[in-house]
């Protein structure tokens, strides 16, 4: 056995997993990474299942250090520079730190979390099958709380397995896609309307419980009002004041705000990666396209080990190629994940 | 059956659950059809469906779209629902102490006054009322309860409070609530209970259940000390009167 000692750490950084299902008609809420896909990316790197328990990391910085041993870990998510040791580290691939060696990562340079996922995944004690740190209901292990410095998780020694890249697919740009309800018709046309066509901005008082949204007051048609219902990742209330909040991962599993969309679960991800402050826009989908993407969403988490190559080869950069227009549309319809790279071994 | 009710209504919730919304309002049939078709639900599943949810008038029902989908779902669901109540049970009984007002209940003198009335006549009607558990939900062991005197109708707060404390009674438009841990509230803060309706290492784990019967009784504020030691210790605190 090896220990991951957490070395520094900044403010929202915890251990999170899949989530924890099945107690929300207690109120007990899922609580589960920000970022599902870049969690499934960094555990595919590992070996691990792609929602086995690993490190958040909030938009600050933080360090690792292996004790007892070689670890082996791989990050995923929001970019910022890594390096061990003054050597650069990439983000979305594996690496072993060997004894007393550290993994430093610098801020978010974009987006807000990153995941640390470690060989063996981190150890504890589940409750309701989950490890993930809902730290309102005490709950989390093997700290049910966010890291601080000190902390330290006793994990396998590395392997020694040759070190992996993944190809993710491109990350999707443009708006975040809706559902409108499941209480659009608490709201007339106009506000719907000035809902999906405004420009808004996270606040920075946002947190995983929920993303406040600056931009225009939306009213209600009949008051802010409603008899509690439940929630679910992604639902769009509308309190009082007119500011829509997203409900987040740590939300809570009913409400009394009437919920005029939901963001369907394919885009859950990219809205949690959202900096503070960046201006975006909604795009209502149809309830077709919306599952057609969760279908497409969760194939792409199962296809990942299909996307893993050897950290030795020359990343093909197809955005690039693309940009070039060497093959035209053809190169950008080519799934990133199945594109042979000549140089492999 | 009464059928009173019109059939529910499918409101997507995203595109992994689905709410079955059988009335707008608090409602006690809607509510006992939503606790009898998440009954049906667990008694004959339906593949795909992860978790459901009961709350006052509807049934939110989440579900993996790989394995159904929304058309399909729903005709299931509505099938469901359209089967006859089950007979009643005899439910459960919880007395619930609450020390009122003061730094435990910091709304209780402007309820009072928003309704041209005293702190202790708030009391008066918050005590006599017989609640029902209707749902459970927003943080762990949150109990929402029907029942609430109409005199004791209000609009929540316009704005949120970010943290409340945990045990809170509060109010909230036509609903009275026992908060178990300490959260965000838009509601109206009466007073403060030290029985804990979730803990986690005590067994049961959660002490209400959607249907249980609730009535409060005022304790003082060192009565509420004592007893907050010994829920926290793992105690119940509240008096189960058996029907």
């Amino acid at each position: 056995m090896s220990r991951l000692v957490v070395a520094s750490i900044g403010p929202a950084s915890s251990v999170q997993d899949g989530g924890r299902f099945g107690a929300q008609r207690y109120g007990l809420t899922v609580s589960g990474a920000m970022d599902r896909l870049s969690l499934a990316a960094a555990n595919t790197l590992v070996g691990n299942e792609p929602f086995a328990a690993a490190v958040e990391i909030g938009p600050f910085g933080a360090a690792f250090t292996a004790k007892d041993g070689a670890v082996r870990v791989a990050i995923s998510g929001a970019p910022r520079n890594a390096d061990v040791a003054g050597s650069p580290v990439a983000m979305d691939t594996s690496l072993t730190l060997k004894d007393g060696e550290t993994l430093t990562l610098g801020f978010a340079r974009g987006g807000a979390f990153t995941y640390l996922a470690i060989e063996g995944a981190i150890r504890g004690e589940p409750v309701f099958g989950s490890l993930a740190v809902n730290a309102r209901a005490g709950l989390g292990s093997p700290y049910p709380r966010p890291l601080q410095a000190g902390d330290e998780f006793t994990v396998d020694a590395a392997s020694g397995a040759p070190e992996l890249r993944i190809e993710l697919p491109k990350p999707a740009t443009g708006p975040i896609r809706v559902l409108l309800g499941p209480q659009d018709d608490e709201f007339d046309d106009a506000n719907r309307a000035l809902f999906l066509d405004s420009e808004w901005k996270i606040s920075a008082t946002s947190d995983r419980m929920g993303y406040r949204l600056e931009g225009p007051a939306i009213k209600h048609l009949h008051g802010h009002n409603i008899v509690s219902d439940g929630t679910v990742n992604g639902s769009i209330q509308v309190p009082g004041n007119g500011s829509p909040i997203a409900l987040m991962m740590d939300r809570g599993t009913s409400g009394g705000y009437p919920k005029i969309a939901t963001v369907i679960t394919a885009d859950v991800g990219r809205l949690a990666q959202t900096s503070a402050g960046t201006a975006f826009r909604f795009k209502q989908v149809s309830m077709a396209e919306a599952q057609d993407e969760a279908r497409k969403f969760a194939q792409t988490i199962r296809g990942l080990p299909d996307r893993l190559r050897s950290a030795d080869t020359v990343a093909l950069n197809i955005e690039a190629l693309s940009d070039a227009n060497v093959a035209g549309y053809a190169v950008s319809a080519v799934d990133a994940g199945t594109w042979q790279v000549a140089a492999e071994p | 059956m009464a059928a009173t009710l019109p059939p529910p209504r499918l409101l997507p919730s995203g595109d992994s659950a689905v709410t079955v919304e059988f009335s707008r309002t608090i409602d006690d049939e809607a509510n006992q059809r939503v606790l009898a078709l998440d009954k049906a639900i667990a008694a004959s599943p339906i593949d795909g469906i992860t978790e459901s949810v009961p709350t006052y008038r509807s049934l939110l029902v989440h579900y993996d779209p790989g394995k159904i989908g929304f058309d399909a779902l729903g005709e299931k669901l509505l099938t469901l629902a359209s089967q006859p109540l089950p007979p009643a049970t005899k439910a459960r009984r919880w007395r619930i102490p609450v020390a009122y007002g003061g730094e435990h209940g910091i709304d209780l003198e402007d309820v009072a006054k928003a309704l041209n009335t005293t702190p202790d006549d708030i009391i008066a009607r918050h005590v006599a009322g017989d609640y029902k558990v209707a749902m459970i939900g927003f943080t762990p062991g949150w109990s929402y309860l029907s029942g609430l005197d109409k005199s004791l109708h209000m609009s929540r707060r316009q704005n949120p409070r970010l943290l409340t404390p945990a045990g809170t009674i509060s109010i909230g438009g036509v609903q009275a609530g026992i908060q178990c841990l300490a959260a965000p509230s838009g509601w109206h803060l009466l007073g403060r209970t030290p029985v804990r309706t979730y803990q986690l290492h005590r067994n049961p784990t959660f002490l209400t259940e959607p249907g249980d019967r609730v009535t409060f009784f005022a304790i003082d504020h060192k009565t509420f000390e004592e007893q907050d030691r010994a829920a926290e210790a793992g105690e119940i605190v509240a008096e189960q009167v058996i029907a």
